[in-house]
Protein backbone atom coordinates (compact mmCIF):
# COMPACT_ATOMS: atom_id res chain seq x y z
CA UNK A 1 0.00 0.00 0.00
CA UNK A 2 1.12 3.47 -1.50
CA UNK A 3 0.34 6.64 0.79
CA UNK A 4 1.66 10.10 -0.24
CA UNK A 5 2.72 11.73 2.61
CA UNK A 6 1.73 15.37 0.86
CA UNK A 7 -1.65 13.27 0.54
CA UNK A 8 -1.94 12.33 3.71
CA UNK A 9 -0.41 15.92 5.12
CA UNK A 10 -3.28 17.79 2.96
CA UNK A 11 -5.88 14.56 4.36
CA UNK A 12 -4.72 15.52 8.09
CA UNK A 13 -5.09 19.57 7.40
CA UNK A 14 -8.44 19.15 5.97
CA UNK A 15 -9.76 16.50 9.16
CA UNK A 16 -10.95 13.66 6.84
CA UNK A 17 -7.66 11.75 7.62
CA UNK A 18 -9.94 9.39 9.52
CA UNK A 19 -11.79 8.45 6.46
CA UNK A 20 -9.05 8.70 4.03
CA UNK A 21 -6.78 6.26 6.15
CA UNK A 22 -9.46 4.01 6.90
CA UNK A 23 -10.09 3.46 2.68
CA UNK A 24 -6.11 3.48 2.37
CA UNK A 25 -6.08 0.02 4.98
CA UNK A 26 -9.68 -1.18 4.08
CA UNK A 27 -7.94 -4.72 2.75
CA UNK A 28 -5.28 -5.01 5.33
CA UNK A 29 -7.50 -5.99 9.19
CA UNK A 30 -4.40 -5.36 11.21
CA UNK A 31 -2.94 -1.87 9.63
CA UNK A 32 -6.66 -1.32 10.16
CA UNK A 33 -7.16 -2.08 13.66
CA UNK A 34 -4.02 0.04 14.30
CA UNK A 35 -5.62 2.67 12.32
CA UNK A 36 -8.94 2.73 14.13
CA UNK A 37 -6.95 2.37 17.73
CA UNK A 38 -4.62 5.91 16.83
CA UNK A 39 -8.30 7.15 15.83
CA UNK A 40 -9.78 6.42 18.81
CA UNK A 41 -6.66 7.60 20.86
CA UNK A 42 -7.35 10.54 19.31
CA UNK A 43 -10.88 10.91 20.11
CA UNK A 44 -10.53 10.28 23.60
CA UNK A 45 -7.27 12.15 24.35
CA UNK A 46 -8.53 15.62 22.80
CA UNK A 47 -11.45 16.13 24.89
CA UNK A 48 -9.36 15.24 28.16
CA UNK A 49 -6.59 18.09 27.06
CA UNK A 50 -10.09 20.22 26.35
CA UNK A 51 -10.58 20.25 29.64
CA UNK A 52 -7.64 22.63 30.32
CA UNK A 53 -8.59 24.88 28.09
CA UNK A 54 -12.76 24.92 29.30
CA UNK A 55 -11.67 24.80 33.04
CA UNK A 56 -9.80 27.85 32.50
CA UNK A 57 -11.96 29.72 30.57
CA UNK A 58 -14.87 28.85 32.82
CA UNK A 59 -12.64 29.99 36.14
CA UNK A 60 -11.64 33.30 34.24
CA UNK A 61 -15.11 33.99 33.12
CA UNK A 62 -16.77 33.20 36.70
CA UNK A 63 -14.34 35.19 38.65
CA UNK A 64 -15.50 38.25 35.75
CA UNK A 65 -18.80 37.69 36.81
CA UNK A 66 -18.55 38.09 40.72
CA UNK A 67 -16.45 40.87 40.13
CA UNK A 68 -12.82 39.37 40.66
CA UNK A 69 -10.00 38.85 38.69
CA UNK A 70 -10.02 34.95 38.58
CA UNK A 71 -5.96 32.95 37.57
CA UNK A 72 -3.56 35.49 37.35
CA UNK A 73 0.44 34.34 38.54
CA UNK A 74 0.99 30.71 36.39
CA UNK A 75 1.77 31.46 32.46
CA UNK A 76 1.64 35.24 32.09
CA UNK A 77 -1.12 37.66 32.98
CA UNK A 78 -3.97 35.95 32.28
CA UNK A 79 -3.11 32.35 34.40
CA UNK A 80 -3.16 30.44 31.41
CA UNK A 81 -1.18 27.38 32.68
CA UNK A 82 -3.04 27.56 35.97
CA UNK A 83 -4.98 24.33 34.99
CA UNK A 84 -1.88 22.86 34.16
CA UNK A 85 -0.15 23.61 37.40
CA UNK A 86 -3.25 22.40 39.66
CA UNK A 87 -3.09 19.22 37.26
CA UNK A 88 0.56 18.71 38.14
CA UNK A 89 -0.34 19.27 42.40
CA UNK A 90 -3.17 16.91 41.69
CA UNK A 91 -0.72 14.04 40.65
CA UNK A 92 1.76 14.73 43.28
CA UNK A 93 -0.51 14.26 46.20
CA UNK A 94 -1.09 11.07 48.14
CA UNK A 95 -3.84 8.80 47.61
CA UNK A 96 -5.68 8.54 50.64
CA UNK A 97 -8.08 5.48 50.30
CA UNK A 98 -10.52 5.58 53.67
CA UNK A 99 -10.74 2.72 55.85
CA UNK A 100 -13.99 0.09 55.41
CA UNK A 101 -14.22 1.72 51.46
CA UNK A 102 -15.40 -0.92 49.02
CA UNK A 103 -12.09 -0.96 47.00
CA UNK A 104 -13.21 -1.73 43.97
CA UNK A 105 -16.07 0.60 43.77
CA UNK A 106 -14.18 3.42 45.06
CA UNK A 107 -11.25 2.42 42.71
CA UNK A 108 -13.72 2.04 39.59
CA UNK A 109 -16.16 5.29 40.05
CA UNK A 110 -13.46 7.99 38.34
CA UNK A 111 -12.73 5.27 35.56
CA UNK A 112 -16.12 5.21 34.90
CA UNK A 113 -16.70 8.74 35.10
CA UNK A 114 -14.08 9.84 32.57
CA UNK A 115 -15.56 6.67 30.38
CA UNK A 116 -18.90 7.43 30.00
CA UNK A 117 -18.05 11.47 29.41
CA UNK A 118 -14.82 10.23 26.39
CA UNK A 119 -16.83 7.79 25.06
CA UNK A 120 -19.85 10.42 23.56
CA UNK A 121 -17.34 11.72 21.36
CA UNK A 122 -17.27 8.91 19.09
CA UNK A 123 -20.51 10.16 17.51
CA UNK A 124 -20.19 13.99 17.51
CA UNK A 125 -20.18 15.22 13.42
CA UNK A 126 -17.20 18.03 13.77
CA UNK A 127 -17.59 18.48 10.07
CA UNK A 128 -19.68 17.11 6.77
CA UNK A 129 -17.63 13.81 6.90
CA UNK A 130 -15.48 14.05 9.86
CA UNK A 131 -16.89 11.82 12.65
CA UNK A 132 -15.52 9.25 14.71
CA UNK A 133 -18.30 6.70 13.45
CA UNK A 134 -21.62 7.63 12.04
CA UNK A 135 -24.17 5.53 14.10
CA UNK A 136 -27.48 5.16 12.57
CA UNK A 137 -28.81 4.81 16.16
CA UNK A 138 -26.52 7.77 17.13
CA UNK A 139 -28.77 9.75 19.34
CA UNK A 140 -29.85 6.35 21.31
CA UNK A 141 -26.03 5.01 22.00
CA UNK A 142 -25.72 9.23 24.02
CA UNK A 143 -28.83 8.73 26.03
CA UNK A 144 -27.19 5.23 26.81
CA UNK A 145 -24.09 5.72 27.89
CA UNK A 146 -25.11 9.08 29.63
CA UNK A 147 -27.01 7.15 31.89
CA UNK A 148 -23.93 4.87 33.01
CA UNK A 149 -22.44 7.87 34.20
CA UNK A 150 -25.39 7.71 36.98
CA UNK A 151 -23.90 4.62 38.26
CA UNK A 152 -20.43 5.95 38.67
CA UNK A 153 -21.74 8.64 40.73
CA UNK A 154 -23.12 5.96 42.55
CA UNK A 155 -20.50 3.70 42.91
CA UNK A 156 -18.24 6.45 44.06
CA UNK A 157 -20.92 7.27 47.00
CA UNK A 158 -21.29 4.10 47.83
CA UNK A 159 -17.94 3.07 47.53
CA UNK A 160 -16.41 5.64 49.91
CA UNK A 161 -17.86 4.61 53.06
CA UNK A 162 -18.96 8.09 53.91
CA UNK A 163 -22.30 9.52 55.06
CA UNK A 164 -21.82 12.77 53.09
CA UNK A 165 -20.89 11.05 49.62
CA UNK A 166 -24.09 8.36 50.00
CA UNK A 167 -26.10 11.62 50.79
CA UNK A 168 -24.72 12.91 47.79
CA UNK A 169 -24.71 9.84 45.26
CA UNK A 170 -28.77 8.86 46.69
CA UNK A 171 -29.73 12.63 45.33
CA UNK A 172 -27.60 12.66 41.91
CA UNK A 173 -29.48 9.25 41.27
CA UNK A 174 -32.41 10.76 42.26
CA UNK A 175 -31.76 14.00 40.07
CA UNK A 176 -29.87 12.90 36.80
CA UNK A 177 -32.39 9.41 36.42
CA UNK A 178 -35.10 12.21 37.33
CA UNK A 179 -33.75 15.27 34.26
CA UNK A 180 -32.99 11.72 31.61
CA UNK A 181 -37.07 11.82 30.76
CA UNK A 182 -37.44 15.60 29.88
CA UNK A 183 -34.18 15.11 28.03
CA UNK A 184 -34.80 11.76 26.24
CA UNK A 185 -38.83 12.58 25.14
CA UNK A 186 -37.55 16.65 23.89
CA UNK A 187 -33.91 15.20 21.78
CA UNK A 188 -37.22 13.13 20.53
CA UNK A 189 -38.74 16.44 18.79
CA UNK A 190 -35.51 16.87 16.56
CA UNK A 191 -35.37 13.21 15.79
CA UNK A 192 -39.13 13.26 14.46
CA UNK A 193 -38.39 16.04 12.70
CA UNK A 194 -35.50 14.80 10.44
CA UNK A 195 -36.45 11.43 10.68
CA UNK A 196 -33.24 10.22 11.48
CA UNK A 197 -31.52 8.98 14.52
CA UNK A 198 -27.90 9.60 13.25
CA UNK A 199 -25.99 12.68 14.20
CA UNK A 200 -24.82 13.20 10.69
CA UNK A 201 -28.82 12.88 10.04
CA UNK A 202 -29.75 15.54 12.50
CA UNK A 203 -27.45 17.95 10.93
CA UNK A 204 -28.51 17.59 7.37
CA UNK A 205 -32.13 17.73 7.94
CA UNK A 206 -31.36 21.26 8.73
CA UNK A 207 -31.85 23.46 6.33
CA UNK A 208 -33.08 25.93 8.85
CA UNK A 209 -32.35 25.16 12.54
CA UNK A 210 -34.26 23.39 14.79
CA UNK A 211 -34.56 25.70 17.48
CA UNK A 212 -36.65 28.21 14.75
CA UNK A 213 -39.10 25.31 14.86
CA UNK A 214 -39.42 24.06 18.30
CA UNK A 215 -37.76 26.98 20.43
CA UNK A 216 -39.50 25.43 23.78
CA UNK A 217 -38.41 21.60 23.13
CA UNK A 218 -34.82 23.30 22.74
CA UNK A 219 -35.31 25.35 26.05
CA UNK A 220 -36.35 22.07 27.74
CA UNK A 221 -33.47 20.06 26.43
CA UNK A 222 -31.08 22.98 27.38
CA UNK A 223 -32.67 22.78 31.00
CA UNK A 224 -32.32 19.09 31.20
CA UNK A 225 -29.23 19.17 30.29
CA UNK A 226 -28.12 21.68 32.56
CA UNK A 227 -28.95 19.22 35.13
CA UNK A 228 -27.90 15.99 33.62
CA UNK A 229 -24.24 17.62 34.04
CA UNK A 230 -24.84 18.38 37.39
CA UNK A 231 -24.44 22.34 36.40
CA UNK A 232 -25.79 25.55 38.55
CA UNK A 233 -28.58 26.01 39.66
CA UNK A 234 -29.04 21.95 39.68
CA UNK A 235 -25.82 21.38 41.38
CA UNK A 236 -27.06 19.32 44.21
CA UNK A 237 -25.05 15.91 43.82
CA UNK A 238 -22.26 18.74 44.94
CA UNK A 239 -23.78 21.09 46.68
CA UNK A 240 -20.75 22.31 49.17
CA UNK A 241 -22.64 23.84 51.45
CA UNK A 242 -24.35 21.25 53.15
CA UNK A 243 -22.91 17.62 51.91
CA UNK A 244 -19.04 18.90 51.87
CA UNK A 245 -18.19 17.50 48.72
CA UNK A 246 -21.39 15.00 47.55
CA UNK A 247 -20.13 12.18 46.19
CA UNK A 248 -16.02 13.17 45.70
CA UNK A 249 -15.60 14.02 49.32
CA UNK A 250 -13.58 11.44 50.07
CA UNK A 251 -11.26 11.16 47.09
CA UNK A 252 -7.92 13.01 46.69
CA UNK A 253 -5.43 13.91 44.35
CA UNK A 254 -6.04 12.87 40.96
CA UNK A 255 -8.62 10.45 41.64
CA UNK A 256 -10.84 13.61 42.29
CA UNK A 257 -9.44 15.41 38.95
CA UNK A 258 -11.28 13.16 36.91
CA UNK A 259 -14.43 13.21 38.16
CA UNK A 260 -14.09 17.22 37.77
CA UNK A 261 -12.53 16.14 34.12
CA UNK A 262 -15.45 13.90 33.47
CA UNK A 263 -17.81 16.48 34.23
CA UNK A 264 -16.37 19.15 31.99
CA UNK A 265 -15.90 16.96 29.54
CA UNK A 266 -19.55 15.79 29.66
CA UNK A 267 -20.61 19.28 29.38
CA UNK A 268 -18.15 20.02 26.34
CA UNK A 269 -20.49 17.53 24.70
CA UNK A 270 -23.64 18.34 26.03
CA UNK A 271 -23.02 21.66 24.39
CA UNK A 272 -21.99 20.20 21.12
CA UNK A 273 -25.08 18.43 21.03
CA UNK A 274 -27.33 20.56 21.92
CA UNK A 275 -25.62 22.68 18.88
CA UNK A 276 -25.84 19.61 16.59
CA UNK A 277 -29.46 18.92 17.83
CA UNK A 278 -30.87 22.12 17.29
CA UNK A 279 -28.56 24.68 16.26
CA UNK A 280 -27.41 23.18 13.00
CA UNK A 281 -24.33 21.41 14.54
CA UNK A 282 -21.27 22.46 11.96
CA UNK A 283 -23.60 24.06 9.35
CA UNK A 284 -22.92 27.29 8.19
CA UNK A 285 -24.62 28.87 5.52
CA UNK A 286 -23.42 26.27 3.02
CA UNK A 287 -19.61 26.75 3.65
CA UNK A 288 -19.27 23.73 5.06
CA UNK A 289 -19.13 22.58 1.43
CA UNK A 290 -16.30 24.29 0.47
CA UNK A 291 -13.96 22.69 -1.37
CA UNK A 292 -10.56 24.08 -3.15
CA UNK A 293 -7.28 22.25 -4.75
CA UNK A 294 -3.83 22.07 -3.07
CA UNK A 295 -0.80 20.40 -4.92
CA UNK A 296 -3.38 18.16 -7.31
CA UNK A 297 -4.91 17.40 -3.77
CA UNK A 298 -8.90 18.38 -2.95
CA UNK A 299 -9.14 20.45 0.11
CA UNK A 300 -12.13 20.32 1.98
CA UNK A 301 -11.92 23.71 3.51
CA UNK A 302 -15.62 23.63 4.37
CA UNK A 303 -14.20 21.42 6.83
CA UNK A 304 -12.65 23.39 9.39
CA UNK A 305 -15.34 26.37 8.68
CA UNK A 306 -17.61 23.36 9.77
CA UNK A 307 -15.56 22.59 13.29
CA UNK A 308 -15.41 26.46 13.84
CA UNK A 309 -18.49 26.87 13.42
CA UNK A 310 -19.62 23.70 15.62
CA UNK A 311 -16.94 25.11 17.73
CA UNK A 312 -18.27 28.57 18.00
CA UNK A 313 -21.95 27.54 18.86
CA UNK A 314 -21.19 25.45 21.51
CA UNK A 315 -18.77 27.94 23.25
CA UNK A 316 -21.83 30.00 22.64
CA UNK A 317 -23.87 27.21 25.01
CA UNK A 318 -21.20 26.77 27.12
CA UNK A 319 -21.50 30.81 27.61
CA UNK A 320 -24.74 30.29 29.33
CA UNK A 321 -23.74 27.55 31.19
CA UNK A 322 -21.13 29.55 32.85
CA UNK A 323 -23.62 32.59 32.90
CA UNK A 324 -26.18 30.77 34.67
CA UNK A 325 -23.98 28.89 37.72
CA UNK A 326 -22.53 33.07 37.96
CA UNK A 327 -26.48 34.16 38.54
CA UNK A 328 -28.48 31.67 39.92
CA UNK A 329 -28.45 30.03 43.68
CA UNK A 330 -28.88 26.46 44.47
CA UNK A 331 -32.63 24.49 44.18
CA UNK A 332 -33.96 22.24 47.41
CA UNK A 333 -34.38 19.47 46.32
CA UNK A 334 -37.99 18.71 46.40
CA UNK A 335 -38.45 21.91 44.30
CA UNK A 336 -35.70 19.98 41.78
CA UNK A 337 -37.90 16.63 41.41
CA UNK A 338 -41.01 18.80 41.49
CA UNK A 339 -39.50 21.18 38.58
CA UNK A 340 -39.03 17.83 36.60
CA UNK A 341 -41.93 15.82 37.73
CA UNK A 342 -44.76 18.54 37.60
CA UNK A 343 -43.81 20.70 34.83
CA UNK A 344 -40.44 19.61 32.20
CA UNK A 345 -41.97 15.74 31.93
CA UNK A 346 -45.92 16.84 31.09
CA UNK A 347 -44.44 19.62 28.89
CA UNK A 348 -42.19 18.01 27.21
CA UNK A 349 -45.04 15.11 26.92
CA UNK A 350 -47.45 18.11 25.39
CA UNK A 351 -45.01 19.02 22.99
CA UNK A 352 -44.10 15.70 21.58
CA UNK A 353 -47.84 14.90 20.69
CA UNK A 354 -48.00 18.43 19.13
CA UNK A 355 -45.22 17.79 16.74
CA UNK A 356 -46.29 13.93 16.43
CA UNK A 357 -49.60 15.26 15.29
CA UNK A 358 -48.87 18.30 13.42
CA UNK A 359 -45.85 17.18 11.35
CA UNK A 360 -47.97 14.19 9.92
CA UNK A 361 -51.06 16.32 9.52
CA UNK A 362 -48.49 19.00 7.61
CA UNK A 363 -47.91 17.05 4.81
CA UNK A 364 -50.96 14.89 4.19
CA UNK A 365 -52.87 19.06 3.92
CA UNK A 366 -49.51 20.84 2.47
CA UNK A 367 -47.63 17.73 0.33
CA UNK A 368 -45.53 20.63 -1.12
CA UNK A 369 -44.45 22.52 1.70
CA UNK A 370 -41.25 24.60 1.85
CA UNK A 371 -39.10 24.25 4.92
CA UNK A 372 -39.75 27.92 6.06
CA UNK A 373 -44.06 27.20 5.41
CA UNK A 374 -42.97 24.06 8.11
CA UNK A 375 -41.10 25.91 10.70
CA UNK A 376 -43.47 28.79 10.51
CA UNK A 377 -46.55 26.23 11.84
CA UNK A 378 -44.27 24.58 14.20
CA UNK A 379 -43.28 27.87 15.91
CA UNK A 380 -46.93 29.14 15.93
CA UNK A 381 -48.02 25.57 17.85
CA UNK A 382 -44.80 26.38 19.54
CA UNK A 383 -45.40 30.03 21.13
CA UNK A 384 -49.41 28.93 21.89
CA UNK A 385 -48.24 26.29 23.93
CA UNK A 386 -45.34 28.38 25.82
CA UNK A 387 -48.53 30.78 26.29
CA UNK A 388 -50.65 28.34 27.73
CA UNK A 389 -47.79 27.12 29.72
CA UNK A 390 -47.19 30.74 31.59
CA UNK A 391 -50.72 31.32 31.89
CA UNK A 392 -51.45 27.97 33.61
CA UNK A 393 -48.32 28.65 35.98
CA UNK A 394 -49.93 32.18 36.91
CA UNK A 395 -53.03 31.55 37.65
CA UNK A 396 -51.49 28.64 39.75
CA UNK A 397 -48.87 31.21 41.69
CA UNK A 398 -51.50 33.03 42.26
CA UNK A 399 -53.77 30.57 43.85
CA UNK A 400 -50.91 29.27 45.80
CA UNK A 401 -50.34 32.81 47.01
CA UNK A 402 -53.96 33.26 48.22
CA UNK A 403 -53.70 30.03 50.37
CA UNK A 404 -50.46 31.05 51.65
CA UNK A 405 -51.26 34.79 52.64
CA UNK A 406 -54.99 35.01 53.19
CA UNK A 407 -54.43 38.23 55.89
CA UNK A 408 -52.27 39.84 53.64
CA UNK A 409 -54.47 39.49 50.46
CA UNK A 410 -57.28 40.75 52.86
CA UNK A 411 -55.59 43.65 54.57
CA UNK A 412 -53.62 45.22 51.10
CA UNK A 413 -57.05 44.82 48.58
CA UNK A 414 -59.37 47.48 50.49
CA UNK A 415 -55.91 49.93 50.50
CA UNK A 416 -55.20 49.54 47.02
CA UNK A 417 -59.11 50.36 46.38
CA UNK A 418 -58.92 53.13 48.66
CA UNK A 419 -55.99 54.94 47.09
CA UNK A 420 -57.74 53.86 43.36
CA UNK A 421 -60.68 56.43 44.41
CA UNK A 422 -58.78 59.19 45.46
CA UNK B 1 -22.25 -2.57 8.05
CA UNK B 2 -20.36 -5.61 6.05
CA UNK B 3 -16.93 -6.36 5.17
CA UNK B 4 -14.44 -7.75 7.76
CA UNK B 5 -15.08 -7.36 11.70
CA UNK B 6 -12.74 -4.46 11.57
CA UNK B 7 -15.17 -2.55 9.51
CA UNK B 8 -18.38 -2.75 11.57
CA UNK B 9 -19.23 0.67 13.19
CA UNK B 10 -19.63 -1.86 16.68
CA UNK B 11 -16.55 -2.93 16.72
CA UNK B 12 -14.90 0.87 16.74
CA UNK B 13 -17.23 1.30 19.69
CA UNK B 14 -15.78 -2.07 21.38
CA UNK B 15 -12.14 -0.48 20.59
CA UNK B 16 -13.64 3.13 22.67
CA UNK B 17 -15.15 1.05 25.37
CA UNK B 18 -11.52 -1.19 25.59
CA UNK B 19 -9.72 2.20 25.58
CA UNK B 20 -10.57 4.91 27.20
CA UNK B 21 -10.60 2.83 30.95
CA UNK B 22 -7.05 2.64 30.15
CA UNK B 23 -6.92 5.89 29.19
CA UNK B 24 -8.63 7.32 32.36
CA UNK B 25 -6.67 5.00 34.69
CA UNK B 26 -2.96 6.22 33.56
CA UNK B 27 -3.52 9.69 35.80
CA UNK B 28 -5.02 7.74 38.67
CA UNK B 29 -1.63 5.50 38.12
CA UNK B 30 1.16 8.25 37.60
CA UNK B 31 -0.94 10.06 41.00
CA UNK B 32 -0.57 6.81 42.81
CA UNK B 33 3.20 6.23 41.89
CA UNK B 34 4.29 10.09 42.16
CA UNK B 35 2.28 10.70 45.52
CA UNK B 36 3.77 10.19 48.61
CA UNK B 37 2.26 7.30 51.41
CA UNK B 38 2.23 7.77 55.12
CA UNK B 39 -0.91 6.27 56.10
CA UNK B 40 -2.21 6.52 59.54
CA UNK B 41 -5.32 5.74 61.26
CA UNK B 42 -6.85 8.49 61.24
CA UNK B 43 -5.91 9.73 57.62
CA UNK B 44 -7.84 7.30 56.97
CA UNK B 45 -11.00 7.43 58.88
CA UNK B 46 -14.32 9.03 56.58
CA UNK B 47 -14.58 12.62 56.89
CA UNK B 48 -17.03 13.42 59.22
CA UNK B 49 -16.59 17.28 59.98
CA UNK B 50 -13.53 16.84 62.08
CA UNK B 51 -15.18 14.32 64.85
CA UNK B 52 -14.03 10.48 65.34
CA UNK B 53 -16.18 8.94 62.48
CA UNK B 54 -19.43 6.95 63.69
CA UNK B 55 -20.46 3.67 62.45
CA UNK B 56 -19.96 2.97 58.34
CA UNK B 57 -22.18 4.59 55.71
CA UNK B 58 -23.89 1.49 54.48
CA UNK B 59 -27.62 2.58 56.34
CA UNK B 60 -31.11 2.61 55.27
CA UNK B 61 -32.45 5.68 52.69
CA UNK B 62 -34.81 7.34 52.27
CA UNK B 63 -37.39 5.18 50.43
CA UNK B 64 -38.44 8.26 47.89
CA UNK B 65 -35.27 7.72 46.31
CA UNK B 66 -36.16 4.20 45.31
CA UNK B 67 -40.08 5.75 44.43
CA UNK B 68 -38.19 7.88 41.51
CA UNK B 69 -36.25 5.84 40.10
CA UNK B 70 -39.26 3.00 39.76
CA UNK B 71 -40.99 6.26 38.20
CA UNK B 72 -38.04 6.77 35.82
CA UNK B 73 -37.65 3.01 34.86
CA UNK B 74 -41.23 3.37 33.85
CA UNK B 75 -40.78 5.85 31.77
CA UNK B 76 -37.27 5.68 30.37
CA UNK B 77 -38.69 2.23 28.75
CA UNK B 78 -42.09 3.59 27.10
CA UNK B 79 -39.34 6.50 25.96
CA UNK B 80 -37.44 3.78 24.33
CA UNK B 81 -40.42 2.57 22.07
CA UNK B 82 -40.70 6.41 20.75
CA UNK B 83 -37.57 6.11 19.17
CA UNK B 84 -37.65 3.62 16.80
CA UNK B 85 -41.22 5.66 15.73
CA UNK B 86 -39.51 9.12 15.34
CA UNK B 87 -37.00 7.81 13.24
CA UNK B 88 -39.53 6.11 10.66
CA UNK B 89 -41.73 8.76 11.28
CA UNK B 90 -41.57 9.94 7.23
CA UNK B 91 -42.57 6.91 6.16
CA UNK B 92 -45.45 6.16 8.42
CA UNK B 93 -49.29 6.19 7.25
CA UNK B 94 -51.62 8.65 9.52
CA UNK B 95 -52.94 5.21 11.31
CA UNK B 96 -49.53 4.21 13.05
CA UNK B 97 -48.83 8.10 13.63
CA UNK B 98 -52.10 7.83 15.24
CA UNK B 99 -50.87 4.98 17.75
CA UNK B 100 -47.59 5.99 18.38
CA UNK B 101 -49.90 9.05 19.75
CA UNK B 102 -51.89 7.26 21.58
CA UNK B 103 -49.06 5.54 22.86
CA UNK B 104 -47.53 8.95 24.09
CA UNK B 105 -51.13 9.44 25.73
CA UNK B 106 -50.62 6.59 27.81
CA UNK B 107 -47.25 7.80 29.30
CA UNK B 108 -49.13 11.11 29.91
CA UNK B 109 -51.81 8.71 31.76
CA UNK B 110 -49.28 7.08 33.59
CA UNK B 111 -47.69 10.36 34.64
CA UNK B 112 -51.18 11.65 35.69
CA UNK B 113 -51.90 8.13 37.73
CA UNK B 114 -48.20 8.72 39.53
CA UNK B 115 -49.20 12.47 40.60
CA UNK B 116 -52.52 11.92 41.41
CA UNK B 117 -51.59 9.24 43.81
CA UNK B 118 -48.91 11.28 45.24
CA UNK B 119 -45.95 9.41 44.23
CA UNK B 120 -44.56 12.78 42.87
CA UNK B 121 -44.60 14.60 46.55
CA UNK B 122 -40.96 15.16 48.47
CA UNK B 123 -42.50 14.12 51.90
Amino acid sequence: MQIDPIELLVRALDLTILAYLREQFAEQPTALLIVNIVIVLTLATVPLLMVFVVGWTERKVLARMQDRIGPNRVGGRYGVLQMVADVVKMMTKEVIIPAGADRWAYLSAPVLAVMTSVLLFAVLPLAPAVIGVDLNVAVFYVLAISSVSVVAILLAGWGSNNKYALLGAFRSVAQLVSYEVPMILSILVPILLARSMSTIGLVEAQNIPFIVFVPVAALIFFVSSLAETGRSPFDLLEAESEIVAGFHTEYTGMYFGLFMAGEYIAIMFMCALFSTAFLGGYRFFGLEELTTTIMGYPFFVGNLIGAAALFIKSAIIFFVFMWLRGTLPRFRIDQLLNFNWKFMVPLSLVLLFTVAVLDKLIFVWFPDISDGGRALIHLASNFLIAAATIEILRRRIQRQRRALEPAVVAEATPDLEHAHAH
Amino acid sequence: MEGTPVQNDWYFILLFVVLSPILAAVPMLINYLLGPRKPNFIKQQTYECGVETVGDAWVQFKVQYYIYALVFVIFDIEAVFLFPVAAAYGQLPLFAIGAAVLFILLLADGLAYAWGRGVLEWV
